[in-house]
């Protein structure tokens, strides 16, 4: 480009400015017409509103059953009318009156529900609408007591915190290892990875499709998995490309992230009054995730850092799992539940980014190291370890 | 992770809830609650609680189900050339919204803007005449049980209306009995579930039954030996407000728990008539049972002599229709339930209380 003269710039400035109000001036216009002449009403056909109700907690006590509901309609929601097992039962609503568009409100019922067996709930909306929820099986739902907070710690620290303090336990062992075994160890974290990674991307968009329409569970997941996945990679990247304890602090965070997500999953399901078989599940989720105490200790091998910076991992990777069952079992909806799986997906992709990359210049190969046997061979047995021990924990 | 999720949930309730192992038994249960150190089951938990919330505006409405217990339309009466009795009922279609229980409107279809239409009450042997005019936004017609010619069928090419116009019916009452009417527009299921039905008892013509004329007399309305009687027409029927062919509210006379909140008023000492129809659309059969009592029962009310003698129940197709008799004067005075014996029917609105009293207040 010529050089221009000040005057021309201001010209062209001037000009930008306008071309810059024209589509807002438009934009403005079509908005005011669009209220004011309503050209939409000749769509209206007097059908109903649309309406939405999404249940999002159940609370079983002494009292009988209490209903968190979501309001998803295109109009305020007025519910008129609760049925339990095909039988009208009287209720009170908090806050009372109609529920505006995302709105929620809490439903009680003095209804004397049987332990151990299934309830069909059936709310009826003014237009007559019904939205059904059932309680698969009916158990009280854990208070906030001392006595449950604690027993759900225990279990809490048994699925996240114990497994990855087993795994940072080979840490001895693991720096005997020689190249080909390092390599090994990194696909192994990240075949261990992938699997995690699927797994809170799919169990998210489970969890989405329960929320109320207006969260677009689907958007919202994938939204906040790139978005998490995109502010890792910059916070990590800030300072060069991270290794060694910065890479483990990254790989626990990930993990951490993850185990909140399950938690929080675990402790929603819980509160619903989810109940099946026993012990050998949560030894079995423990097993699950051993694994990931030996992902988080691979890039630290050559360090000799102090036993707090493994307790510090083992805390940042297992502990949120007791924070996710507490939140969970107290106070969540299926669209908090997804938005910390996606999270803690976005920053399981970033982990497997960085371990991928310090694979790659740990070896000086570059992307073929990706088709040596260790690498082949670590990436299969992640995700295969990962595979065979989940299927212990599938009901 | 949603087995996840289940199964922890299993491992902590598997710690925490040890009489999930004992399973049945609703008392078994609650006591088992209770010495977990749950509540044991609270006032509030009892029958009392198992209602709809609220009441129904009647005012609104333009009718009240227990005044229409009672409400009998009888015309206008005149006389013909030939010395016989005229009987004109004036019938209108209309949609209406309706409120059919607390809360929840219906967009019903209406004769005379009430649902169920005018008990229509006339005597045997009068010439009928029903000016029916449709106000609605669809075709109707009213097709009465009873005996008529083809032209006066209500069916579709026999005085099916279009919105707008008129059509009259005319035929004989005859025979005697409790009968019905309903619209036979196309789609059938759907005129009918929508409101349009109502009540149509045909009196004996005492003069007619000789060797019965008491038991005729009684039944004939105006006789001071009717006058003996409490008179009641129930229509039952139901609504799908969700359109997934299946009630969500069950009723006599529309609206669901309306005399359980307003018990039906009986002075001891005066039987009791019932002109019982069945309307209840997608559910094929529909009854009646009466606590702490027996009837005789007039299966069509075509005869003037019980069909079912000493019984506390009877069952009743679509369309079916009869007259129950009894008494409560052997009775202390108090509340006695009625309803129908599928449970899921009283447990979403029908179901009511008679109150018995010494007396009218």
């Amino acid at each position: 480009m010529n050089e221009t003269l000040p005057r021309a710039a201001i010209r062209a400035a001037k000009t930008n400015l306008v071309w810059l109000a024209l589509p807002l001036i438009a934009l403005a216009i079509a908005v005011a017409w669009i209220l004011s002449a309503d050209p939409l009403s000749g769509f209206r056909n007097g059908a109903p509103p649309v309406e939405n109700l999404t249940f999002e907690r159940t609370v079983l006590d002494d009292s009988g059953l209490r209903l968190f509901v979501r309001a998803g309609g295109s109009e305020p929601m007025t519910v008129a009318q609760v049925q339990v097992d095909d039988a009208y039962w009287q209720f009170t609503q908090d806050p009372p009156g109609p529920i505006a568009r995302g709105k929620a409100a809490w439903l009680s019922l003095p209804f004397p529900w049987m332990l151990g067996e299934a309830h069909a709930l059936k709310v009826v909306t003014n237009t007559g609408a019904t939205f059904a929820h059932d309680i698969a099986v009916a158990v009280p739902t854990p208070q906030a007591t001392a006595g449950q907070l604690r027993l759900q710690a225990l279990v809490g620290i048994i699925v996240g915190i114990v497994p990855v303090a087993v795994g940072l336990m080979f840490y001895p062992l693991l720096r005997g290892v020689g190249q080909a075994g390092m390599a090994f160890l990194l696909s192994l974290t990240i075949g261990l990875l992938a699997f995690l990674l699927i797994d809170a991307s799919a169990e998210a968009l489970e969890l989405a499709s329960q929320a109320a329409a207006i969260f677009q569970g689907p958007v919202m997941v994938v939204l906040a998995g790139l978005g998490s996945f995109l502010l890792l990679m910059a916070i990590g990247r800030r300072g060069g490309v991270p290794t060694g304890l910065a890479l483990s602090t990254y790989i626990a965070l990930g993990i951490g992230l993850h185990n909140l997500g399950e938690g929080l999953a675990i402790g929603a399901a819980f509160a619903a009054g989810s109940a099946g078989l026993g012990t050998f599940l949560v030894l079995g989720f423990a097993l699950h995730n051993v694994t990931e105490g030996i992902g988080i200790a691979a890039p630290i091998l050559k360090q000799r850092p102090s036993l707090w910076v493994f307790v510090g991992l083992t805390l940042l990777a297992g502990g949120p799992a007791v924070i996710g069952m507490w939140l969970g079992s107290l106070a969540t909806s299926a669209q908090w539940s997804a938005l910390a799986l996606a999270i803690g997906a976005g920053a399981i992709l970033q982990v497997i980014v960085e371990v991928s990359a310090y694979l790659m210049r740990q070896s000086g190969k570059r992307i073929e190291v990706l088709l040596t046997p260790p690498v082949m061979s670590g990436l299969v047995a992640g995700v295969a370890f990962m595979y065979v021990t989940a299927a212990v924990v599938k009901i | 992770m949603g087995g996840l999720a289940a199964a922890g949930g299993t491992a902590i309730c598997a710690g925490a809830a040890p009489a999930q192992i004992a399973s049945h038994g609703g008392g078994h249960q609650m006591a088992a609650r209770a010495s977990e150190g749950m509540a044991a089951p609270m006032p509030a938990m009892g029958h009392g609680a198992m209602m709809t919330v609220g009441d129904v505006d009647n005012t609104a409405n333009g009718f009240d189900p227990t005044d229409m217990l009672t409400d009998w339309d009888t015309g206008t009466v005149s006389v013909l050339p030939d010395g016989r009795t005229l009987r004109t009922f004036e019938m209108a279609a209309e949609d209406r919204d309706i409120e059919i229980a607390p809360g929840i409107t219906f967009p019903a279809w209406t004769y005379n803007g009430r649902v169920p239409g005018p008990a229509l009450r006339a005597k045997e042997g009068e010439r009928l005449r029903i000016v029916f005019r449709n106000y609605a936004s669809h075709p109707h017609s009213i097709h009465f049980h009873g005996i008529h010619a083809a032209r006066m069928d209500g069916v579709p090419g026999a005085g099916m209306v279009d919105p707008g116009d008129e059509f009259v019916y005319e035929f004989d009452a005859k025979p005697f009995g409790c009968h019905l009417y309903h619209c036979h527009a196309m789609p059938l299921r759907r005129h009918i579930h929508k409101g349009m039905y109502g009540a149509f008892v045909i009196d004996p013509d005492p003069e007619r039954h000789p060797d019965q004329i008491d038991v005729a007399r009684s039944r004939l309305i105006g006789t001071p030996e009717n006058a003996g009687w409490q008179e009641l027409v129930m229509v039952m029927n139901a609504f799908d407000t969700n359109f997934d062919a299946e009630n969500e509210f069950y009723a006599v006379n529309t609206v669901a728990h309306a005399f359980m909140k307003r018990p039906i008023r009986i002075v001891k000492s005066k039987p009791v008539r019932i002109y019982l129809i069945n309307v209840i659309e997608f559910d094929p059969i529909n009854s009646f049972h009466l606590h702490a009592n027996f009837f005789d029962y007039y299966d069509q009310g075509t005869t003037l002599t019980p069909t079912l003698r000493t019984v506390d129940l009877i069952t009743q197709c679509q369309a079916q229709r009869g007259i129950l008799e009894f008494t409560f004067a052997e009775h202390e005075p108090g509340l006695y339930m009625f309803h129908p014996h599928q449970t899921e029917f009283t447990e979403l609105g029908w179901v009511g209380m008679f109150d018995v009293v010494e007396a009218l207040a």
